[in-house]
């Protein structure tokens, strides 16, 4: 299956759970395992998250843009977000000892745990740029 | 499926049997609700029975940290009971299956708080 969409959504929760759904669609479609989606939904969820929360700021006149690509047996998600962008290497490691009882920052873990691959940059336009490739299975790379 | 929690009384340990999806918005919002709530009025041995919940995002294990962190903080015992694979998983993932005492048994869950 080869496939390719490219769509604006708003800055809220809705668009979220939007997202996981669409892309969750795609991977079933390409014959993921049930697990392998549920781990695709939720690194896309937590990629969200970032771009609408964090991102954006939940600010109704920023989008984020989601570039779906299925070719070859993977998916690979682009997330675009309309804020600052970050430095990856500035963000504080979630399971070391003094921040392991903070209630948030696993979203980055979380992304990197469930996908097989993951990057982030700076977009042109300033804002994060995170790209996420789940293979529909170990012999799919 | 939204995320629903119940509260039941075994001895003087509250069981809250949590059904559904914890993520970002009603879910960890409710989650948060219920345990101050229940902290607030006095009930300081918490047993989260996770057994029939289908998915947690970091938020939703942010909620688990915060219920943690509010009870401990009140010299109370928070504790997890039937954690699925994918809960199992998250926990490991993020180191937090260290912090948390983890049962798979109800009656052992309860006896186990002094």
């Amino acid at each position: 299956m080869t496939g390719f969409t490219d769509t604006l959504l708003a800055s809220n929760l809705a668009s979220v759970d939007s997202a996981e759904a669409m892309v969750v669609e795609s991977a079933a479609a390409m014959g993921f395992e049930e697990d392998a989606q549920m781990d695709l939904g939720l690194a896309i969820r937590e990629a969200m998250v970032n771009a609408v929360a964090h991102g954006n700021a939940y600010s109704p006149d920023k989008q984020v843009r989601l570039i779906l690509e299925a070719h070859g047996g993977a998916i690979r998600v682009t997330i675009i977000d309309q804020g600052q962008g970050f430095d990856l290497n500035q963000v504080p490691d979630p399971t070391q000892g003094e921040n392991l009882l903070r209630e948030s920052g696993r979203g980055l873990l979380l992304m990197q745990a469930f996908v097989d691959e993951f990057s982030v940059k700076r977009s042109p336009a300033g804002g994060a740029e995170v790209v996420l490739v789940k293979y529909a299975s170990e012999t799919g790379r | 499926m939204s995320a629903r929690f119940t509260t039941r009384q075994v001895g003087d340990v509250t069981v809250i049997d949590a059904v559904g999806r914890i993520t970002l918005g009603e879910g960890s919002a409710l989650l948060r609700d219920t345990v101050k709530s229940l902290v607030a009025a006095g009930n300081k041995k918490l047993l989260m029975n996770l057994g029939d919940v289908s998915y947690i995002d970091s938020s939703g294990v942010g909620e688990l940290v915060y219920s943690f962190t509010t009870v401990t903080s009140q010299q109370g015992q928070f504790k997890l009971l039937n954690l699925s694979k994918r809960v199992e998983d998250l926990l490991q993932i993020t180191k937090l299956y260290t912090v948390f005492e983890v049962h798979d048994d109800e009656t052992r869950a309860v006896r186990s708080f002094s």
